[in-house]
């Protein structure tokens, strides 16, 4: 099973972070500085793979940000890296050519959609078009809702004048 | 660029993006949180837009790193708003702030259940989710029947079902009985019918969890399983949005492959076939392309059906056809694919037949080893180390030592703890071997441990041959200029013990050799001050006539530093100088140190405990279980003297230096020289001793602890072994872990300060015996004989091997041929949890046990599965031994019980026609492929009863063979891999007027199957209970065949 999904920037800021296995916040702090220092330094042409803690660390660079899932030792390797690069093409689908700044300022966004990819460290969705359907549909309830409501306070503002 | 929607929050992220450095950022963060906190103070006021921004600010604040200590009410209580939007942020932000310890969570139970069985399906959704995310076992205990109920409908759609899949996994994980109902698995294999991909790889997941903890009640999902696979590779009926890339789901191809790794081979002669040819059609049909996710994607699948393949223990070409794969991925340049070669390469080292075609790729893998990636380093050093036997050793070895001055930091403490532990196993010869780890001191002194170079002096002090040789060496490497500090601790130590054999040589006088150990003594610590102390002592009596010289400037030293302000090398000097005082009488005292008793390495268990990090079938837990046979192998009261001396590669270093405590020298040495690890042991020559002079009949005074600890889990032995230069005392390494001996027949636990005397008495076959047949020793005892477990488990293949009063071991062993699958039920009895669980094997050398990981906790009213394969390797009567210990509360309780693998379940029965029985009965010319023996005290029994007992233990009785009524003549196939399949012929002659006495014959091929065959036949005729099955109404109809014609009549003459 995937234990955590990390990403961070190049700077080692972090973009988003998930935990699917149950760690203090304390012991998140201590993971995240521990695997940024050791993912950062490492070469562009070395494997996709770190050995850590008996774990694994499975994490790809995505032009400044680097995507990052801790799996158990023997897990496929590979196939997660593909749960990665799934990831990333639906963000980049969902976006349109996706950038760290998108993740930024829309991370809240972010976290829906890998939400609706992943549910207790396991692969949920294989294809791209069900997860941007249910996306879509959930972009659609809030706009709906705001809608409602923005018409429903200019009632009250209308009645209170 | 998609903005957030929120323009607060966007706001407030552009400021802290805007700031200049890590204060101004935290000032901005620190007047958000206070505004954050006035506003939720009063939150009257507070709108629920409002309330949705400021937690998704928290969660931003949470991301850069802050602490969030407030405002996780708030978050959750948006999980009971009746809109979707702030419904959605109170499940994503709680699950994302929260962990599934967390006592807030209780509080919405009730909502989160109200959401999942209500009718809207956006919202049961976020339930699910959330759930499946960070659901604990209160979660569990109250939703798992709500989860399944979702699952199983079919008015629910594929999205909330997939969820659900998914969240009955995470409540199953968190608490075993969330599918705990009558008939789940038949509802599993309906759920793999399941046409939407997206279902049905949430449901494969799940079904991988499930199969991981107990595959029985799961063998009907198996040909759904394959059949899944064999559609997917086909890329049948796929529809175009569930290929990734072109390639037919391979995630879902991995799992499904994943879950057959849980069963034993597929007995269905169709499904194997069909599995078989698909997995062969990825074996063949994957090719390098230039896409990298394709590619990635297709070797994910390649991988998986790799493993499979291995785990089904396919035919030979299959997995040639495997292994020359994995040689073409470790040349590959793509660092990923290098890198999977050689990780499954190590794992293939597990499969029997593979290992000579992987030492073709040796040259390979030792370019491997200087990768600039240390991943692929590690990857490497391990599938060395695991490749490595006497074959190669020396090659591997040094290219260790090589690579050792170039290494990194991070690898190069377990690359010298793996050069050393190789060095010890494989060398041909122990020169060679001090060689090594002088050289590895050398080079990387730093990284070596105390316990490699106390391994060394355990070796050179068991073998007089070698004592010269590392007593000269040490010497040559000591008069290096710049030396580190354990090359001083080494060489100072072997050479107050032996530098008086090198006396002869030029330049050796004890004046030579004190100068060049005296001219390190000034820049070494306190600790190996006092270590040398000791050696200038034994340097000095060991010359007669001593130099009058030497012998000022050694009392000179002992007077210099008689005022240490270090105890231990304060004490050492007062006593050093009265025994000088006391003159040649004392010479004695320090006599060489007497044998050390045979133990396993401290080193391999070292590895072990540093391979915890590393991957689960790691090379180095093989060696472990390997080293631990020969360590049993030289204890083992019967295997000793009986069977025809086997050794093996692994274990011929440590045969060599086999000493029990009947070799020590007549003149017991019990003033053992303090010396090894210097400033840990405490002075054996206390001072009370020295005031009394009849010195040699005190005991030797009890080591304390060394106060460096030692690697926690493995604490006990290594401790024994640490303290390994003292060790006169009952060889640590078989009483422990629980001290069996101390608490039945040593007296009381000061035992451990025995001199010779108690320890002649109990020796280290007693305390063996009474470790492997008595069960534990603490208060908790099993409820039963252990004894008559076991026996009656050699007949049968399944029942309890051991049950106390918190835990009971079944088992349940399937055979065939060479191999066999044990599964040991460890079922917890207890309202509590058991924890520390380990089962660890100790197979005997003829053995090869591949094990799965035990979970460290047993829950309460659990049952946790192991299965372990076993492979044979060839014949003999030892048995495996389960090292069994768990902790209930703070009472640790450890058994070792026998396990019932023995000769016969590698049987299997054969018929053969009487012509060719006589031809090969004939073709056995006598001993020692053919033996014969009369057996006397056979426990009475009648004819049938006998052939019943030998029908049980898999030697089939072949009736109507022998004319003679009174006898039973048999043929089986012994399977093992040093001599493949091995007909056996079986003969017992009975005397009908006395039923104590028989003639057997066993004739075979191979000798050793022969013997032991033989051996183990007698035993079970002497030894066996009644066996249980056989009715006692059973009519004695022998089988008759009074005709003295054809192949019988022939078949009298001959015999």
């Amino acid at each position: 099973m995937i234990h955590f999904v990390l990403l961070i920037s190049r700077q080692g800021k972090v973009r988003l972070t998930k935990w699917y296995s149950p760690y203090t916040q304390k012991e998140r702090t201590k993971v995240i500085r521990e695997l940024s220092g050791m993912i950062l330094s490492r070469g562009p042409k070395l494997c996709n793979f770190l050995e850590w803690r008996g774990l694994k660390v499975v994490y790809k660079r995505y032009a400044s940000l680097y995507f990052c899932m801790c799996v158990d030792a023997d897990d496929n390797e590979l196939e997660t890296l593909e749960i990665i690069h799934h990831f990333v093409e639906i963000l980049d689908r969902y976006f349109g050519n996706v950038c760290e700044l998108d993740l930024i300022f829309n991370f809240h966004k972010a976290y829906y959609i890998l939400d609706e990819v992943l549910i207790a460290g396991e692969l949920q969705e294989t294809s791209k078009k069900s997860v941007a359907r249910v996306i879509a549909a959930q972009d659609t309830l809030i706009e709906h809702a705001k809608e409602q409501s923005n018409s429903l306070s200019n009632i009250i503002a209308q009645a209170t004048k | 660029m998609a903005l957030s929607g929120m323009r607060g929050l966007s706001t407030f992220i552009s400021d802290v993006r805007n700031c200049q450095n890590k204060e101004a950022e935290r000032s901005r963060v620190d007047k958000e949180l206070a505004n954050i906190r006035t506003r939720f103070k009063n939150d009257k006021g507070l709108t629920v837009y409002e309330k949705k921004k400021y937690v998704w600010k928290m969660l931003y604040i949470y991301m850069l790193g802050y602490d969030m200590d407030f405002g996780h009410m708030e978050t959750v209580s948006l999980i009971s708003a009746p809109k979707y939007p702030e419904k959605q942020v109170g499940y994503i932000v709680t699950s994302c702030l929260l962990n599934e310890n967390h006592d807030f969570l209780k509080l919405v139970i009730n909502t989160v259940r109200n959401d999942i069985i209500g009718n809207n399906e956006t919202f049961q959704c976020l339930a699910l989710t959330m759930v499946g995310n960070i659901g604990g076992r209160d979660f569990s205990e109250s939703l798992a029947s709500d989860v399944q109920k979702i699952l199983l409908s079919n008015s629910c759609r594929p999205i909330v079902r997939k969820k659900a899949a998914l969240c009955l996994l995470r409540l199953y994980r968190k608490n075993p009985d969330a599918v705990n109902v009558d008939g789940w698995s038949e509802r599993m294999v309906h759920l793999l019918d399941e046409r939407d991909i997206g279902v049905l790889t949430a449901v494969m997941s799940l079904l991988v969890s499930l199969v991981a903890k107990s595959q029985d009640a799961y063998w009907s999902c198996v040909p759904k399983c394959v059949r899944i696979l064999e559609r997917l590779t086909r890329g049948q009926d796929i529809p175009q949005e569930y290929t990734y890339y072109g390639i037919p789901s391979p995630w879902l191809q991995v799992k499904t492959m994943r879950v057959l790794q849980y069963f034993p081979a597929i007995e269905d002669p169709n499904i194997r076939k069909s599995l078989f040819e698909t997995l062969q059609r990825i074996l063949l049909g994957t090719d390098v392309v230039k896409n990298v996710n394709k590619n990635n994607a297709s070797h994910a699948v390649l991988f998986e059906a790799l493993a499979l393949v291995m785990h089904l223990n396919a035919e030979k070409e299959m997995l040639s056809q495997c292994v020359a794969l994995l040689g073409k991925f470790i040349a590959v340049r793509e660092p990923n694919i290098r890198y999977l070669g050689l990780e499954n390469m190590t794992r293939m080292l597990l499969v029997v037949d593979v290992q000579d075609i992987i030492k073709k790729h040796q040259a390979q893998i030792i370019t491997s080893l200087k990768d600039p990636d240390i991943s692929i380093r590690r990857r490497s050093l391990d599938l060395l180390y695991g490749m490595c036997d006497v074959t190669n050793a020396k090659e591997i070895v040094e290219e260790l030592l090589q690579y050792l001055t170039k290494a990194d930091f991070g690898i190069r403490e377990e690359l010298a703890l793996k050069a050393a532990i190789l060095s010890e196993s494989f060398a041909t010869d122990l020169d060679w071997y001090v060689d090594v780890i002088l050289q590895l001191i050398e080079k990387a002194g730093d990284f070596v441990s105390d316990d490699i170079w106390y391994r060394v002096v355990q070796f050179v002090t068991n073998d007089e041959h070698l004592q010269v040789y590392a007593a000269a060496k040490a010497l040559d490497y000591l008069d290096k200029p710049a030396v580190h500090e354990t090359m001083v601790k080494l060489a100072g130590y072997l050479l107050g013990e032996y530098s008086h054999l090198l006396a002869r040589r030029p330049g050796c006088t004890p004046k030579d050799i004190f100068d060049v150990i005296y001219d390190k003594f000034a820049v070494v610590s306190i600790g190996t001050k006092a270590l040398l102390l000791s050696a200038f002592v034994k340097i000095l009596l060991h010359s007669q006539p001593q130099d009058p010289d030497l012998r000022e400037r050694v009392l000179e030293i002992f007077k210099r530093y008689e005022c240490s302000v270090d105890a231990e090398v304060q004490q050492r000097c007062i006593e050093y100088l009265t025994l000088c005082a006391k003159g040649p009488s004392m010479v004695d005292i320090m006599a060489e140190m007497p044998k050390f008793p045979v133990r396993q390495s401290a080193l391999l268990k070292k590895a072990g405990d540093a391979e915890r990090d590393v991957a689960e079938e790691s090379a180095t837990k093989l060696r472990v279980q390997q080293q631990n046979s020969t360590a049993l192998v030289v204890v083992e009261p019967q295997s000793n003297g009986a069977g025809p001396p086997i050794l093996t590669p692994s274990a011929a270093p440590v045969q060599k230096k086999q000493a029990s405590p009947s070799d020590l020298p007549p003149s017991a040495h019990p003033a053992a020289l303090p010396v090894g690890n210097g400033h840990t042991e405490v002075s054996a020559v206390t001072a009370e001793d020295v005031s009394v002079p009849s010195l040699p009949e005190d005991p030797v005074t009890e080591p304390t602890p060394p106060p460096e600890p030692a690697p926690a889990p493995s604490g006990a032995n290594l401790l024994a072994d640490l303290l390994a230069p003292l060790a006169i005392e009952a060889p640590p390494g078989y009483a422990a872990p629980d001290s069996i001996v101390d608490s039945s027949q040593d007296p009381g636990p000061s035992a451990g300060t025995s001199g010779l005397a108690p320890m002649q008495s109990s020796g280290p076959a007693d305390a063996l015996a009474l470790a492997l047949y008595d069960g534990p020793s603490t208060k908790v005892q099993p409820i039963g004989s252990v004894e008559d477990w076991f026996n009656a488990l050699v007949i049968k293949d399944s029942g309890i091997l051991y049950e106390d009063p918190f835990v009971q071991i079944g088992i349940k062993s399937d055979w065939r041929g060479i191999q066999g699958r044990l599964v040991l039920f460890l079922g917890n009895k207890h309202n509590a949890s058991l924890t520390n669980v380990r089962a660890v094997v100790l197979p005997p050398p003829h053995l090869r046990f591949k094990s799965s990981p035990v979970p460290d906790t047993i829950p309460p009213r659990a049952q946790v599965q192991c299965p372990f394969d076993v492979f044979c390797l060839r014949a003999s009567r030892e048995t495996a031994v389960l090292e069994f210990s768990y902790n209930n509360g703070n009472i640790p309780v450890s058994a070792q019980l026998k396990l019932p693998v023995l000769i016969n379940k590698f049987l299997q029965p054969v018929t053969v026609s009487a012509n060719d029985f006589v031809a090969r009965w004939r073709a056995l010319a006598g001993p020692p492929l053919k033996l014969q023996e009369v057996v006397r005290n056979v426990r009475p029994m009648p004819l049938i009863e006998m052939a019943n007992l030998f029908n049980s233990l898999h030697i089939g009785v072949a009736t109507g063979l022998d004319p003679n009524e009174n006898n039973i003549v048999s043929a089986t196939t012994f399977y093992s891999e040093s001599a493949q399949a091995t007909l056996c012929l079986i003969r017992v002659e009975t005397d009908p007027s006395d039923r104590t006495q028989l003639r057997l014959t066993v004739g075979s091929q191979d000798l050793t199957t022969t013997y032991e065959l033989m051996e183990y036949i007698k035993q079970q005729l002497i030894d066996t209970p009644p066996p249980t099955m056989v009715s006692p109404n059973v009519p004695t109809t022998i089988p008759t065949n009074s005709e003295l014609t054809g192949p019988a009549a022939l078949l009298n003459g001959l015999i």
